[in-house]
């Protein structure tokens, strides 16, 4: 990994809109005064949301004016952590785990769709520009390896086609089901319990 | 106090040190990066390990607290592999380029990897490249180099009060820069360059000039503003390479102004070498023995109240003292000057034109005010003081102005004098305040006493916090901030005269000489005056004479200055002056052996020992105050704190080709509208 730069193309101005302002406000209302900057990492993230899953600099300013604290603060903390991201990413942004159990599971079969379906790179947007992906590190789903997400949702025990179909789906705009596409509940086992059988409610 | 030991040597400590200091107290050094004493803790170089005993691990000794009981050892083979471990890490990334980086021959990294430095590396990958980042015209950087020590960040945030300097990104990514790569906004700035403990920052304007082993070093005093802070003039040959601050814990601390640092380029520019002539408006080169008989000549035929002298802002006191002597013996006369204003100066007592309160004593101040002046152009050393006390004891601070950006939070009044009346008359909020503050302080700026009612603002300043009880042994909260290194010595000099406004003279065209020393600052239209001007730079005064006398800057020659607070110091010849140009004292001496026969001191030494001698005396006796051209009514003004260009002040900044690219650097950000 290296240093993420901010975009060439950056928007001229950023603002919160209603929603975002109210959760901004909820947000630094939870810490005493004079400790205000303690909120920039959750308004940093509203910001993300609000500007389609990234952070222009505008967006970084107005947080600073905001919180009052200098720019380069902010500027630290958003080059610090990985999630943030400083380049569009798209509408849809599809983060790919290719840690140790989903490689085990066949994560690379997932990036190969990837760079078939949306762009050749990673952290490339797709040539309509509405989705780009990327590797990311253990997502913490291991259990249904492999894995990817979507912007806030997870799609799990995967593999090459059914990445495509999904792939295919939200680049026609649509969002596709969440969850295991071997049609398991959340992560109860595939076939049945094995383990604490005689407990009803286990 | 505690008690701990180190290496088995008892120490004791103040409660809140770390272990660092006390093994420094214990005569231990430890290695270190990124620990600095004036500024904050950071702990991430991890060099200054030591062995605790109870501890497993080693610890880092400058941000560990000592403890009562705790026992300390530096010289173990733990330490010395934890050492060298970390200095493995460092180097690991770090360019083999000393061969080629400004910083070689004084870099901390090169000095301690000769003690914990291995001398293979087991790196084998590629070695991390960072790109350069702009920090203006006067930090050059090379940030392949950094070690991420912080201390760049820290003395930005911290002492300068521009928090413009970042590490952006992470492990080892990181990377030091300024927002988006701007300049940095700070008359400070350049102090980062001493502080890198590697050549990742170095001197912009000193880039491959010279190695410190070739420079003689001479400990001297600067003359750009009138802190007088201590500073080590680096010569090579006779050219001035570089100013870098000593430590003056009263006086500039660690720190010296990027003025201070940089305008030493001016010394090589604009130089008067050689007597010259005016001739049909064109000057023309001349002998010193030409130029003295014409002088001569002229003071003999015109009568001596139609003399006049000026003194400049840079002047040393021997300089000023003899031109006062050669004005009172020779000339017979006292058309002496040293304003370059109408100021109001109540010279009869010391105490009216000090810093009173002192440097130091700004950090024990609880409320400040300022009146007509723009500390952090003025005098930048004092307003890192300010910030430092506001960051130690939160320090009320409240200008009568609006000056923008001080580095600190502030209270900004009217800008009328009727407020400073009505604080006067206890109509005033900040009356209660500073009756019952402890330890206030007043700083009057220049521009106050330009105004009319100067003379009436300041006694009854003086007045009030007479009344207030205010004044004690230890505690005076009247200051005046002067701006110029010679001013307070030409006061202590008494080379001022308070009977005729000599500068309104001066303006009416009444002298048939004027005789201009250093002084380029007075704004008059020249008719049929004859003017001598000496000096060391060919600028305003220079261009207007009829004579020329090429003097000395401040690093060519011995001379004390006296300091806004009332310190002499001495400042000592570094190099020489250029071509046939001589020290300054030295040619007044001359001009009066030529027109009496008879020199005014036989050498130097008489005239220190004549000149300490009338500062003494006239401590003592406390002189008869006659100021009659100021009246003590008031009527309302409008205060405007007029400040020269900060970049621009004097002759030698005005020279100075570095100062012109930060006063660019400087309008660049203006005039994008990407300033704060």
């Amino acid at each position: 990994m290296s240093l993420r730069k901010p975009a060439k193309d950056q928007p001229e101005s950023f603002e919160f809109n209603a929603s975002s302002l109210e959760e901004a406000n909820h947000i630094v209302a939870k810490y005493p005064k004079g400790k205000q900057q303690s909120a920039v990492m959750a308004l940093l993230y509203i910001a993300q949301r609000q500007n389609n899953n990234w952070i222009p600099l505008a967006a970084m300013k107005y947080i600073a004016k905001f919180l009052d604290m200098p720019y380069i603060k902010v500027y630290e903390v958003a080059t610090f952590y990985t999630m943030y991201n400083l380049s569009p990413v798209g509408k849809y942004f599809v983060q790919v785990c290719t840690t140790t159990p989903c490689m085990i599971r066949g994560a690379n079969k997932l990036v190969e769709a990837c760079k078939e379906k949306i762009s050749e790179n990673e952290c490339e947007l797709s040539s309509d520009k509405s989705c780009s992906w990327m590797e990311v590190e253990c997502l913490g789903a291991c259990v249904t390896a492999p894995m990817m997400q979507i912007n806030d949702d997870y799609y799990e025990d995967l593999d090459k086609e059914k990445t495509s179909e999904i792939l295919d789906k939200i680049l026609n705009g649509e969002t596709p089901k969440p969850g295991s596409y071997r049609g398991r509940i959340n992560n109860e086992p595939e076939n049945n319990r094995k383990t604490l059988t005689d407990l009803k409610n286990a | 106090m505690l008690k701990l030991k180190v290496n088995d040597i008892d120490v004791e400590v103040e409660e809140g040190l770390t272990v660092l200091q006390a093994c420094e107290k214990a005569g231990v050094e430890i290695p270190r990066f990124c620990y600095h004493e004036k500024l904050s803790i950071a702990g991430n170089c991890r060099m200054c390990l030591v062995e605790m005993e109870k501890s497993p691990k080693p610890i880092a000794s400058c941000a560990m607290p000592a403890a009562e009981g705790m026992n300390i050892k530096t010289n173990t083979s733990l330490v010395e592999k934890a050492r060298k471990g970390v200095m493995e890490f460092l180097l690991a990334n770090h360019p083999l380029d000393c061969p080629v980086c400004d910083q070689g021959g004084e870099c901390d990294l090169q000095d301690q990897s000769m003690f914990y430095g291995v001398d293979k590396s087991r790196f084998k990958e590629n070695k991390r490249a960072v790109p350069e980042k702009n920090m203006g015209p006067l930090i050059k950087t090379q940030m392949t180099r950094c070690i991420h020590c912080t201390r760049c960040v820290r003395f930005a945030t911290e002492v300068a009060g521009v928090p413009e300097l970042g590490a952006i990104g992470r492990g080892e990514d990181m990377q030091i820069t300024t927002y988006l790569e701007q300049s940095m906004q700070s008359e400070l700035s350049a102090n980062v360059v001493d502080l890198c403990p590697v050549g990742a920052l170095t001197s912009k304007p000193y880039v491959f000039e010279a190695r410190p082993w070739e420079l003689k070093k001479t400990e001297t005093i600067d003359v750009m503003d009138a802190i007088g802070s201590n500073i080590r003039v680096d010569t090579y040959d006779w050219e001035v390479k570089r100013v870098l601050p000593i430590i003056n814990e009263d006086i500039n601390e660690e720190w010296i102004s990027d003025k201070t640092r940089y305008a030493c380029d001016g010394l090589l520019h604009q130089r008067l070498d050689t007597p010259y002539i005016k001739y049909n408006g064109k000057f023309e080169k001349a002998s010193w023995l030409e130029v003295y008989k014409i002088i001569k000549s002229k003071l003999e035929n015109t009568s001596k109240e139609k003399v006049s002298g000026f003194v400049g802002d840079l002047t040393n006191m021997e300089t000023a003292y003899i031109f006062k002597e050669f004005f009172d013996r020779t000339v017979e006369t006292d058309n002496y000057e040293s304003r370059s204003d109408n100021r109001y100066i109540n010279t009869s007592k010391r105490e009216n034109y000090l810093f009173n309160s002192t440097i130091n004593g700004i950090e024990e101040a609880d409320l400040i005010l300022l009146l007509g002046t723009n500390p952090r152009y003025e005098a930048t050393i004092l307003n890192a003081r300010i910030r430092k006390s506001y960051l130690n004891n939160n320090t009320k601070i409240v200008s009568l102005n609006d000056c923008g950006d001080l580095t600190y939070p502030y209270e900004s009044l009217d800008g009328q004098t009727k407020t400073i009346k009505e604080i006067i008359e206890d109509a005033h909020i900040l009356s209660k305040e500073i009756e019952s503050a402890k330890k206030p302080m007043i700083i009057i700026g220049e521009s106050l006493l330009r105004l009319e009612n100067s003379k009436y603002l300041f006694d009854n300043l003086k007045d009030f916090l007479n009344k207030k009880n205010k004044f004690s042994d230890d505690w005076n909260p009247l200051n005046i901030l002067s701006c110029d290194a010679a001013t307070v010595g030409n006061f202590d000099l008494g080379v001022l005269n308070n009977k005729i406004n000599l500068i309104e003279d001066l303006k009416s065209n009444k002298f048939e000489i004027v005789f201009l020393i250093g002084q380029d600052n007075l704004n008059f239209v020249k008719k049929n005056e004859f003017v001598i001007y000496q000096g060391s730079h060919g600028d305003k005064g220079a261009e207007c004479a009829d004579i020329i006398l090429p003097g000395s800057a401040y690093t060519e020659q011995d001379g004390y200055y006296t300091n806004l607070e009332g310190k002499i110091q001495k400042a000592f010849k570094a190099s020489y002056p250029p071509g046939d140009a001589k020290e300054d004292w030295q040619i007044i001496n001359e001009l009066a052996e030529f027109m009496n026969n008879r020199k005014l001191f036989n050498d130097k030494e008489e005239l220190y020992s004549s000149m300490l001698n009338y500062l003494k005396l006239q401590s003592e006796k406390q002189t008869e105050h006659n100021n009659n051209n100021w009246n003590s009514d008031f009527n309302n003004e409008n205060l405007k704190i007029e400040i020269k260009d900060y970049y621009f002040s004097n002759v030698v900044a005005k020279s100075s080709k570095t100062m012109i690219k930060c006063n660019n650097a400087k309008m660049n950000l203006k005039s994008t509208g990407t300033e704060g």
